[in-house]
């Protein structure tokens, strides 16, 4: 049974990781309009690999 | 953990690191009722990005709404005309109306869900350990490892219960988070102290948990649904004259209304409603329909006083304020009404009749299950954990979901075909109701009086005859016809009170009071120009679905008994209440209250307001005054009235719904409650018996 010693704390930390990457979310607001989200993921012209932007503007780039 | 030891709520509001972001431009919220796919948001955003002196816009789909990061200055004038000139229908929005688009209370909400749901999981994995036979050592260690979890998440999840619970208690009231917040309250005490001494009873933090996690779920659905129609609500107020041209000598400058002072001349362009009480520097034509709910047009001359929220027809006026913003009589109203609206908070939900019900029953039970067992065994301890046991495997899991579940889904649907239910109650409400009061103007029907078809020369006739003269009627002819290209007519004349007359073509022609009402003579012959109110659309459905589902419907009027009945006669609806001061109509409505009968009240004008806040629930056209829209439960955005039969249909559904499922929650309990008193709930049971209701009842909620 020695092996619980490892395999609890690796079972919390991780269910502790997913708490933290919903509250990630939460932080960054990606729950604020499932809606329009659901319908970005068709548009396919964010960010290209020659690093120019030719969509949308975002909020989040600094200013 | 660093995530558990820093409170989760704070860090999930982020709005002041947005803030500090934009501090560098300015924030511009524009609506877009016309987007519906991600072309649009593609188009807005790119017109946008192309837009000199924007730096950053976000579409929200969601809310059909723009937020713009502007350098200071540029103002919302040269977005608006980008999507102008792009094919998008925009308006500018007055942020500090809205709810700055943050949904705190929401998030604060979901991130205690995560926390008790993380909890819950992790907790039960260690709970089949228990259960699957651990013993000794290893049952000890489990059992402190779900304290470590538990205590903390439900110390943090488990918050709003006990908020409310300890609010209520103080009140001298019992609502249903009494008996959630004490079975929670319980099973954590007695598990911790199993915990420590580990005498051998059952730990109770799993079931305490998945309470928590489901309960929190309900009242997210129920916050949900409310905050979109609320956000929608804001948002039509901010979409109400934020600005007024103000004259300062010969310039002409743009305020915000908050900052007109007593003294300011204001410019008020034809079709506008005037934002504060003043005085008029020059004769003009109001429609005052809005507060009186009569249809004809008054004139007033140079000197006479202008109500805040009476419309500007024909010509522009100026305007000399002589109260702010916030004193004019329509704020004053709507304060008022605020007033009122607080009166009828008290009517109690169909959850809250429940919870009074229900927990003196569940406390009770507790009770005797603990007496009941320590005088037949004298084992404090098990007692304890019986009475326990009973307060968890009732408690009002599926109860809290119950009503939650159905309103959010119907409130939803009800949502997406244009109806707004502002207030909780709205819904149970509405499904009590069995007699509708409709207000006729600017309810029933809409905009400006309309003239029949007219030929392009008898409207260019009639409109260069109807500009020459002053006359209200003259007036609203010529406001009628805005958009048409007047003819040449010459040698006009008006004998007061007849009417007008010129020469067109060579031949006489004239605009003159007849037999037939007004008349225009145009090569001999004679053409009627009755000024009919136009129906909405569905307004003859509605009255006639209405009718034949039973309800008694009544039609209510400022206006002139022959113009209200000929319109009712239209609509087929027999009992009119015309010439009705507004104190007549609330009167009328405490009357029929007090009678015993449900009032429905649909208006939409300040002389409506009393009824509105007066009546047993009340709906208003999203084009109302925003003192009617403020005292109604409810708004109509789309401009058909069938939404208000279907409206009735959907909450009486609703409520059928919420009663099957609280038979649901019952008939579990009913056979939860036996075992629970004869001590043979486990941890396990309550934790199936939990999930399942909860399960059962949303389930039952959400299909159509």
């Amino acid at each position: 049974m020695n092996i619980l010693i490892v395999l609890i704390p690796v079972s919390v930390c991780l269910g502790a990781l997913g708490l933290v990457a919903c509250i990630w979310t939460l932080r960054h607001g990606q729950y604020e309009d499932l809606e329009g989200d659901a319908a970005r993921v068709l548009l396919d012209d964010d960010d290209r690999p020659d690093g120019k932007r030719h969509g949308p503007a975002q909020t989040s780039k600094p200013d | 953990m660093t995530a558990l030891a820093a409170c989760p709520a704070c860090t999930a509001a982020p709005s002041a690191a947005q803030t500090a972001r934009d501090a560098s431009g300015e924030v511009l919220h524009l609506s877009l009722p016309g987007i519906s796919c991600a072309a649009c948001i593609a188009g807005v955003e790119g017109t946008l990005a192309g837009v000199p002196g924007v730096r950053a816009a976000r579409v929200n789909l969601g809310r059909r709404r723009v937020r713009v990061v502007t350098e200071p200055g540029t103002g919302a004038a040269p977005a608006l005309a980008a999507l102008e000139t792009a094919g998008f229908e925009a308006h500018e929005l007055d942020t500090s109306a809205l709810d700055s688009g943050n949904d705190d209370p929401g998030r604060a909400l979901l991130a205690r869900i995560a926390v008790a749901g993380f909890a819950m999981m992790n907790v039960m994995a260690l709970s089949v350990a228990v259960w699957s036979g651990a013993t000794a050592a290893t049952e000890a260690m489990f059992h402190w490892i779900s304290a470590a979890i538990a205590l903390p998440a439900l110390a943090f999840a488990a918050v709003p219960f006990f908020a409310s619970a300890v609010s209520a208690l103080r009140a001298g009231r019992v609502n249903m988070d009494v008996p959630i917040a004490l079975a929670i309250f319980l099973a954590s005490v007695t598990s911790l102290h199993e915990t420590v001494y580990g005498a051998g009873a059952d730990t109770w933090f799993d079931a305490a948990l998945s309470l928590t996690f489901f309960l929190l779920a309900g009242r997210y659905l129920d916050h949900r649904a409310r905050a979109t129609a609320r956000s929608a609500a804001a948002e039509l107020t901010a979409l109400e004259m934020p600005r007024a041209t103000l004259l300062d000598g010969a310039a002409r400058r743009t305020v915000a209304v908050a900052d007109i002072v007593p003294g300011d001349r204001i410019a008020l362009s034809a079709g506008a409603r005037a934002p504060v009480d003043g005085v008029a520097e020059d004769g003009g034509v109001l429609d005052r329909s809005a507060l009186t709910g009569e249809s004809a047009l008054v004139r007033i001359a140079a000197g006479e006083p202008v109500c805040a929220g009476e419309t500007v027809m024909d010509a522009p006026l100026t305007l000399r304020a002589t109260a702010r913003a916030e004193d004019s009589a329509l704020r004053r109203l709507a304060a008022l009404v605020e007033v009122a609206e607080t009166g009828r908070h008290r009517y109690s939900g169909i959850a809250d009749r429940a919870a009074r019900l229900y927990a003196p029953l569940v406390h009770g039970l507790a009770a005797i299950a603990f007496a009941g067992w320590y005088t037949a065994t004298g084992d404090v301890h098990l007692a304890i954990g019986i009475a326990t046991a009973v307060l968890i495997i009732t408690c009002p899991c599926a109860l809290g979901l119950a009503v939650p579940a159905v309103t959010a889904s119907v409130t939803g649907r009800l949502f997406r075909s244009g109806v707004l239910l502002k207030s909780e109650t709205a819904l149970e409400r509405l499904a009590d109701v069995d007699c509708i009061l409709l207000d006729k103007t600017g309810t029933l029907t809409q905009g400006t009086p309309q003239l029949p078809e007219l030929s392009d020369d008898a409207a260019g006739v009639a409109l260069a005859l109807a500009r020459a003269s002053d006359h209200p009627v003259s007036r609203a002819i010529a406001a009628a016809l805005e958009g048409r290209a007047a003819a040449d007519v010459t040698h006009i004349g008006e004998v007061p009170g007849e009417g007008v007359s010129g020469q067109w073509r060579g031949a006489p022609v004239s605009l003159a009071r007849g037999p037939l009402g007004t008349e225009l003579a145009l090569h001999g012959h004679i053409t009627p120009l009755p000024m009919t109110e136009t129906l909405r659309p569905g307004a003859e459905a509605m009255a006639a679905a209405l009718i034949a589902a039973g309800y008694e419907v009544r039609m209510l009027s400022g206006d002139r008994p022959e113009a209200a009945g000929a319109l009712a006669r239209r609509l087929g609806i027999t009992r009119v209440h015309a010439a009705m001061r507004p104190e007549d109509k609330a009167a009328l409505v405490e009357e029929l209250g007090a009678a015993g009968r449900r009032v429905l009240m649909v208006g939409d004008g300040l002389n409506d307001t009393a009824a509105l806040a007066a009546a047993h629930v009340s709906l208003a056209p999203a084009s109302a005054l925003d003192a009617a829209r403020v005292a109604s439960d409810g708004l109509l955005l789309a401009s058909d009235l069938t939404t208000i039969p279907q409206t009735l249909r959907a909450s009486r559904g609703a409520l059928r719904r919420i009663r099957q499922n609280l038979g649901i929650a019952a008939g579990y309990n009913a056979i939860a409650i036996p075992i629970a008193l004869v001590g043979l709930a486990s941890p396990l049971a309550a934790a199936l018996a939990m999930s399942l209701s909860s399960v059962t009842v949303v389930m039952n909620a959400v299909r159509r």
